[in-house]
């Protein structure tokens, strides 16, 4: 039994769900009680959906428990068919209905439906959403590509020349980050390479479309949260080579080009030319609409321009899903100049991969689905700048410190109007415009800094922070709410506590932890003005 | 889920006047939410309250998810999450509760009284919050007491979850034989200070609320005790009363004005006064709420409207869109009827009125799609895709979260559900 407040991920049917809704010509149907249709908002309000996702409930209640609830699952499924007409049928049960062992999913494959059923066993006590969308890709995938798995020692039959090389696009789905824009992106990337993009699944593709991935000739395992384990199994029964580079930020991007490259014997040398240095970047006619010109990324040149010379070292933590964490990693050190000081996932599918990149930052991966956990970990960091989940910006705000959502769980805003891939060059472009904008330009930074004595100048009106509520609670003095754990800290003087007022509300609660940190190891009771300068002399800027 | 369509002409109200309203009462897919939802709402109610949810990730994820309320850094309400070693045996399913009761008591030195909800996997499993409420008081009282009451989907819909809470508060109160006014259930502080104020100036001092402001400051209740509900969905907790000997006020509810009007004089009378003699004091805010109302009754007159099954409050609300604001009934759909509790509301609907009550969300959203509506009233995972289809919605859950009873919120009522066709009036593309 563990105590949660706020959870990372929903239980594994929830996963299923976003397989289901993700597709066209999928129904599934879900035993569960009464009020585990909320799932469906989740869909029609934050991803906006005009559609109910193709879900039917059981819905028992106290009083068909002593009934036949199993005959519930049979009527279900026959409406749910008829009135529905999928081509492919998941059966599956919620937390509750596991314990009561109707086994949904064998009663449905006892009807003698004319379509393929599904039957999901998702452990909902033991495993999360992610999981369960995995797993349920991957079943489905697997029931519906059985009867072509090829013969043990069966050889994969060799592109023809000049036939262009296809490959499948696995994992986006419903819920996802920014998925819709991802794929057109990387369909954007794969077309300047000549690779033609077979099937795109989970979303938006059919039962039928799923028949059709043995085709290519190569899967990329976009998001693996969901399709690593068709991939791996596609890998195995046919022989189908998988890309797992997630092109998301420009070294990723170009180590992704390589390896679809490699594996296609596509020459990719021109899609990898770098970028003119701060070239023209007017419009011109030859830009317009079907322009032949290569799509490229800006940010390696708005990274190298001096108005980013402000971003160096600032010090940032990460917390996502697996795959995000670890490209937001690489882009926040090597792409943008920051210090990471911290890294950490909920995924713990991901664990061992968080841990090795952590390792390599000189970090220890914070491995947790426990958001206090998280809060204090952000909290004892006092990063400049949060990149995380929806979670993760509550804490941020909390704290008053800028933040940037980058993987799910998502919120409303986290679905955007506008076209705002994370993949590929332009989501390279998103990301530095998103991650840069929470903290202030170089020049207004350097304003602040220069007209903090006026009168005008209010902490507070932080016009980066998101509007209202962002405002710290403490009085200015004692803003610095950030350092957690300050009782274990020694005192502060009046004075010392003026002066630390003085400090600009970006590094206060750096100063302030540094300066109790150094007081706590050269056994300062009182913190004074002194103490001050001293822990700034001692730790530098 | 067969369909039991039952013609019910006369469906009859238990006031004993015969109702020609349709009854249409199905079975099938419910698209409600479970009574963990109320946690939402009570726990902004009660500060020094905690709810901790004895389920599974998807209750946590429910609460979560159906309050979009993920502002507070720390809430107060949780769940222990049940795991596998907690369903393999309920000896240790008990240790384990007491051990997160403890961490969760030394993290919130502030908390007087902590409600274990019980969920449905935690009913499945038969594990007895009542007996662990018990134990669980014994060792943390005089500090915090402990209560438990279940908010399971199985036994539960959405705003039922409350009368649960209440009911098993209803043990705990102090008993009083002196006379006083129970006004019962959860409203925003404003309504009720602005209602309690109106008592007061009809000579009522007296008068205590449940859910109280503060946990611990339990209202008595006795023979003379006159409750008075101020929302529809309270039968458990009005029973509880009654077996406190508490005499329940027939009413119906504080919607509209005429709704408020008719439940201020049903508490009068309960306390010997004339109606006459009421009537002045309830003028100027009558006049006020007939005003307000007034302004948005253009937008709605002769505007056909649908409620979904959802809140409870879906026939007080017809019966205030009706009669207030001129609206015509489609269907009014409930997720369940209590016909004692309805009987005023009932009583005032057009006969020609539908209800219906459970639910077969596909065969119900035919109907939707057969009348179309210019209203419809739905949770909010049918909200956009009706939208979608081209009929406006109005959600069901930010009712239960507005301040919309009494007189000074007529008008916000009605603004609520004229607000969804004056946003499509002003919409060009």
């Amino acid at each position: 039994m563990d105590l949660t407040l706020w959870t990372y991920e929903g239980p594994p049917h929830v996963g299923a769900m976003r397989i289901a809704t993700s597709m066209e010509g999928v129904h599934y149907v879900l035993h569960a009680p009464q009020g585990d249709t909320y799932a469906d908002l989740l869909f029609t309000m934050i991803e906006r959906r005009g559609k109910r996702p193709p879900v039917t409930y059981t819905t028992f209640q106290a009083r068909d428990l002593g009934g036949d609830t199993a005959e519930m699952v049979k009527v279900s499924v026959r409406e749910a068919v008829e009135r529905f007409q999928p081509q492919a049928l998941l059966v599956g049960e919620s937390c509750t209905a596991e314990l009561i062992q109707d086994q949904p999913g064998a009663l449905a494959s006892g009807m003698g439906l004319p379509i393929p059923i599904v039957n999901l066993e998702l452990p909902a006590y033991s495993k999360k959403e992610n999981w369960g969308a995995a797993e349920t890709f991957y079943q489905l995938g697997r029931r519906l590509l059985k009867d072509q798995v090829p013969p043990p020692g069966a050889t994969r039959p060799v592109r023809a020349p000049g036939v262009r090389p296809k490959v499948n696009l696995l994992g986006p789905s419903a819920l996802g980050f920014r998925c819709r824009d991802d794929v057109t992106e990387v369909c954007r990337l794969l077309g300047e390479i000549g690779v033609q993009v077979s099937v795109v699944a989970p979303l938006g593709a059919s039962p039928a479309d799923l028949r059709r991935i043995p085709e290519a000739d190569l899967n990329i395992c976009l998001y693996p949260e969901v399709a690593k384990p068709l991939c791996d199994w596609l890998e195995r029964q046919f022989s189908m080579p998988c890309a797992r580079t997630v092109p998301i930020g420009i070294g990723a991007t170009r180590d992704f080009l390589q390896e679809v490259g490699a594996a296609l014997g596509v020459d990719v040398t021109m899609a990898l030319r770098p970028d003119v240095v701060g070239a023209s970047d007017l419009w011109s006619p030859q830009r317009g609409g079907g322009s032949t010109e290569r799509a490229r990324s800006r940010l390696p040149w708005y990274s190298r321009s001096v108005d980013s010379t402000y971003l160096t070292g600032k010090r940032v933590f990460v917390f996502a899903d697996g795959t995000h964490a670890l490209a937001a990693a690489r882009i926040a050190t090597a792409e943008l100049g920051f210090e990471l000081v911290g890294l950490g996932t909920y995924s713990r599918e991901s664990a061992k991969l968080v841990r090795a990149a952590a390792r390599d930052y000189g970090l220890d991966a914070l491995i947790t689905d426990d958001y206090l956990t998280v809060e204090q970990a952000i909290g004892d960091a006092a990063p400049e700048l949060v990149l995380g989940t929806q979670m993760e910006r509550h804490i941020a705000k909390r704290l008053s410190i800028p933040c940037a959502v980058i993987s799910t769980p998502i919120h409303v805003q986290d679905v955007p109007a506008r076209y705002g891939p994370q993949m590929g060059w332009e989501g390279a472009n998103v990301i530095f415009d998103t991650w840069v904008h929470p903290l202030m330009m170089g020049l207004e930074e350097h304003l602040i800094g220069m007209f903090r004595e006026d009168f005008e100048f209010v902490d507070g009106h932080q016009s980066h922070l998101h509007a209202g509520g962002s405002k710290p609670k403490d009085p200015p003095a004692a803003a610095a709410s950030a350092s957690v754990g300050a009782e274990k800290a020694g005192r502060w003087s009046q004075e010392g506590l003026a002066e630390l007022g003085k400090v600009p509300f970006f590094v206060r609660g750096k100063v302030r932890r540094n300066t109790e940190a150094f007081a706590q190891t050269r056994g300062i009771e009182l913190i004074t003005v002194d103490t001050l300068y001293e822990a700034k002399a001692h730790h530098g800027r | 889920m067969a369909l039991i369509q039952q013609s019910d002409a006369a469906l009859q109200a238990s006031g004993g006047c015969a109702q020609p309203l349709t009854l249409l009462r199905e079975r099938g897919q419910r698209e409600v939410f479970c009574g963990l939802t109320s946690i939402v709402w009570l726990h902004r109610r009660m500060p020094d309250a905690f709810f901790l949810v004895v389920g599974s990730r998807t209750c946590a994820h429910l609460v979560q998810s159906a309050a979009g309320v993920m502002i507070f850094a720390e809430p107060r309400f949780g769940t222990a999450i049940l795991g596998e070693r907690d369903l393999a045996g309920l000896a240790d399913a008990n240790d384990e509760l007491d051990r997160v009761v403890e961490q969760l008591l030394e993290r919130r030195p502030e908390i007087r009284t902590l409600f274990l909800v019980g969920s449905c996997p935690s009913e499945v499993i038969k594990l007895d919050l009542a007996n662990a409420a018990q134990r669980l008081s014994r060792r943390h009282l005089p500090r915090v007491r402990v209560v438990s009451y279940s908010g399971s989907g199985i036994e539960t819909t959405f705003t039922q979850g409350e009368d649960n809470a209440l009911a098993a508060m209803v043990p705990l109160l102090p008993h009083s034989e002196e006379e006083s006014l129970l006004l019962v259930g959860t409203m925003a502080d404003q309504v009720e200070d602005q209602l309690c104020r109106l008592f007061r100036q009809l000579g009522l001092s007296r008068v205590h609320t449940l859910p109280p402001r503060c946990s611990t400051d339990l209202p008595p209740v006795g023979p003379d005790t006159r409750i008075l509900l101020c929302q529809p969905y309270l039968s458990a907790t009005a029973r509880a009363l009654q077996g406190r000997g508490a005499q329940l006020v027939a009413a119906p509810y504080p919607l509209g004005v005429e709704g408020t009007t008719a439940w201020i004089q049903a508490a009068a009378g309960a306390f010997g006064l004339a109606a006459n003699a009421v009537q002045p004091h309830l003028e100027a805010a009558r006049q006020r709420g007939h005003q307000a109302v007034a302004r948005y009754r253009d937008q709605l007159e002769g505007k056909r409207l649908f409620l979904l099954p959802d809140s409870q409050l879906e026939i007080p609300l017809a019966r205030f869109l009706h009669q207030e604001c001129g609206m015509v009934l489609q269907e009014v759909g409930t997720p369940y009827l209590d016909r004692l509790l309805m009987a005023a509301e009932l009583a005032q609907l057009p006969t020609t009125t539908t209800i219906s009550e459970g639910q077969h969300v596909d065969r119900q959203l035919e109907r939707v799609r057969a009348t179309r509506p210019d209203l419809v009233v739905c949770g909010l995972g049918l909200a956009n895709p009706l939208e979608a289809e081209g009929m406006a919605t109005k959600w069901s859950i930010e009712l239960v979260f507005s301040p919309i009873q009494g007189y000074e919120q007529a008008g916000d009522l009605a603004e609520l559900f004229a607000r969804p066709l004056a946003r499509r009036q002003r919409l060009h593309f």
